[in-house]
């Protein structure tokens, strides 16, 4: 199953080291998977430097596509993660 | 002790200090690079072993990660994710496939495959806009860095893996060298270069262990596990003793530690001289472990808070809960007496990595202190956010460094009405009433002393910059430490015209250099009315016995001598001599070395 979304970053460093972390982590749990795309440019989920260089700063919009059997619960904690600022804000 | 060798020992001499002695087994550390070799492979055979090379180096870099990551006390567990970030570089495809790859497509060796791979992954990030990001390749460096030794065979031991009690025996220690430093292990420290007030005296000081900086070539003399006596009263440094030495060095290492105790026992008294003049006496610290020492040395709060220690951390820039539950902390422990936090002063000799920095010719007179910060307003502001946060669970002041000029003040003011409007805006609470000085270690700032006055709650003379920018002395040059003068009567004045402008606005004023804890300096402070010393916690036993042996009355008289001074040397004689027929035994047992 593939799914299509738009996650938009909220918290206030952008996507930088901790939290491409924890987006990593999480997509090391799933079998999907994950690709992010920024304008033209689509990087692989699973992959810290990739993440890092595709420089999100807050308020970036990023398309994600998860392609894989356990893309729905892979999309719900992925949501949560951006929704939640990566826990970093209180 | 004489000077030269006697059977297989060595004796050296540098310049001493931080007091003490120290028996024990020497440590080097190595801070240089490892070097890289490039070649290209014949055969199939060849490459295949490299790609297993390769595979091999990246687990044992995996393992000593998790190691690390596992070893971390349970206090700083939350930055375990810098490690995780670190294994996962690991296994980036951008690192590992590609090198790979081009090992297998170009037939280079592993090392220079590696290399390949580093500079295309940095090309990429120098295309990213957003500097906090684009520094992330200082940890691909980190992590590099690594897999290149385990690829040479190198030790891995940093400074972070010592696991018995050691001297440690460097070129010299950075500010970031020190911060990986496990301070429980170290004995002592002798360096290649440094002078009294470089950042290795600082920080053996602020340990209270021995040290001996400035040897010049010790590096080259001392083997790994070799016996050392170190005496950081004299200067001497011993690589190698015979029985004799080392019973002679025991004995005096213990006579030593007798009269410390002797005087550490009436340490909690006040700083009052024999007529009843009293003066606060305040430590100067740089991290939160140092709380306990301030207390137990007997000072009566914290003058002087160095906050560089969390931004110099490989780690990178601290976000503001991390830099408030540091400064809450102290200030909890502290109250009800005061903890003067100094905003951010890095730049000169601290040099951060994590803030892009073009490489200065002359580092103390460039963009540093309070000008580093106004240009970078946001790290500035998260630091004023996590103080100003912090001061309503204690008592916190604020305090600028290396203001040259009015415009600084305003413009340090301005940004600092920002931050509060921002935190009643959110209802967010802080002390209202926090007190804001400045440093004053520039000579301009000494000039327009009484017009600062008008504009902020305090002065703190910070004296290790202000002798370094008026005698035009570079503190950390081996050669021209002898010209790094406390005592030149040009000094004296400053500092007294800085107290009377002070004085004159009804403002206070504190003094937070080397100076603060030198004993032969105090008669000369305490004559001019300065309100608070803030010293190393290790020196303020010390200074309060010599203190409570004075009386204002005769400092006051000292310094009206003084004044009519010409050269340090008279200056500096005159203070020996009171100091002599005062505390006789203070020079006897060479606590006043160094100045």
């Amino acid at each position: 199953m593939e799914l299509n979304k738009k996650l938009k970053i909220r918290n206030k460093l952008g996507l930088h080291a901790r939290a491409a972390t924890k987006i990593v982590k999480l997509s090391n749990n799933y079998k999907s998977s994950l690709f992010l795309r920024k304008n033209d440019q689509v990087v692989d989920g699973s992959n810290i430097l990739s993440i890092l260089t595709l420089s999100c700063p807050k308020g970036t919009e990023l398309e994600v596509r998860i392609a894989g059997e356990d893309s729905p619960d892979f999309m719900e904690k992925l949501s949560d993660l951006f929704e939640q600022k990566f826990g970093e804000e209180i | 002790m004489s000077n030269h060798d006697v059977a297989g020992q060595k004796n050296m001499k540098g310049v001493a200090v931080s007091s003490g002695i120290i028996i024990g087994k020497a440590h080097l550390v190595d801070r240089t690079k490892t070097k890289i070799l490039y070649k290209y492979l014949i055969n199939d055979e060849e490459i295949n072993s490299e790609v297993e090379r390769f595979e091999n180096a990246l687990l044992t870099t995996e393992q000593q990660l998790v190691r690390l990551k596992n070893g971390m006390p349970e206090h700083v567990k939350e930055h375990s994710f810098i490690l995780d970030s670190h294994l996962m570089i690991l296994k980036d495809s951008m690192l590992k496939d590609s090198t790979i790859k081009r090992i297998l497509d170009e037939k280079i060796n592993v090392e220079w495959a590696l290399k390949k791979s580093i500079v295309a992954i940095r090309q990429n990030f120098e295309q990213i806009d957003d500097d906090y990001i684009s520094n992330r390749i200082n940890d691909v460096e980190y992590v590099t860095e690594r897999i290149f030794r385990n690829l040479s065979g190198k030790d891995q031991r940093g400074l972070d893996t010592i696991n018995q009690r050691v001297i440690i025996v460097a070129h010299d220690l950075s500010p970031a060298d020190t911060t990986e430093l496990n301070v429980d292990r170290v004995k002592g420290f002798i360096t290649n270069v440094g002078g009294r007030t470089s950042h290795t005296a600082i920080m053996a000081q602020a340990l209270d262990i021995p040290a001996v900086v400035g040897l010049e070539a010790i590096t080259a003399q001392v083997s790994e596990g070799d016996i050392l006596i170190v005496d950081g009263s004299t200067g001497n440094v011993i690589i190698n003793p015979d029985d004799n030495t080392i019973l002679f060095y025991e004995k005096k290492k213990f006579q030593h530690e007798e009269y410390k105790s002797n005087i550490a026992r009436v340490s909690h008294l006040p700083a009052e001289s024999i007529d009843g003049h009293r003066i606060s006496i305040t430590a100067n610290i740089e991290f939160l472990e140092e709380v306990a020492a301030v207390k137990s040395h007997g000072g009566k709060g914290i003058g002087l808070y160095r906050t560089e220690f969390l931004y110099l951390r490989s780690k990178g820039i601290p976000d503001e809960e991390e830099l408030f539950e540091d400064y809450r902390e102290v200030a909890e422990i502290i109250a009800p007496n005061p903890v003067t936090i100094r905003t951010l002063d890095l730049g000169g000799d601290k040099f951060v990595s994590k803030i892009e920095m073009a490489t200065e010719m002359n580092p103390a007179l460039g963009l540093r202190g309070i000008r580093l910060c106004l240009k970078l307003p946001d790290i500035f502001k998260s630091q004023l956010r996590a103080i100003l946060r912090a001061s309503a669970y204690g008592n916190i002041q604020l305090m600028f460094p290396m203001i040259s000029g009015l415009q600084e003040i305003l413009d340090a003011e301005q940004i600092m009405k920002e931050v509060k409007d921002e935190l009643d805006h959110n209802n967010i609470e802080y002390d209202h009433d926090i007190k804001t000085g400045i440093m004053i270690e520039v000579p301009s700032a000494v000039t327009m002393a009484e017009t600062f006055a008008q504009y902020v709650d305090f002065f703190s003379i910070g004296t290790n910059d202000l002798i370094q920018y008026a005698l035009a002395i570079d503190r950390i040059n081996e050669h021209m430490a002898f010209m790094y003068q406390p005592f030149h009567p040009a000094i004296i004045k400053m500092i007294k015209h800085v107290v009377d402008s002070a004085k004159k606005a009804g403002i206070s004023v504190s003094l937070c250099g080397e100076m603060a804890g030198d004993p032969l300096c105090l008669p000369l402070l305490i004559g001019l009315g300065i309100d608070e010393l803030s010293m190393n916690s290790s020196a303020i036993p010390l200074s309060k016995r010599v203190i409570r042996s004075l009386s204002i009355k005769d400092a006051r008289s000292d310094l009206k001598h003084v004044i009519t001074l010409g050269t340090s040397r008279e200056v500096r004689t005159y203070l020996l001599d009171r100091m002599k027929a005062l505390l006789p035994e203070l020079v006897e047992k060479g606590y006043l070395h160094g100045m």
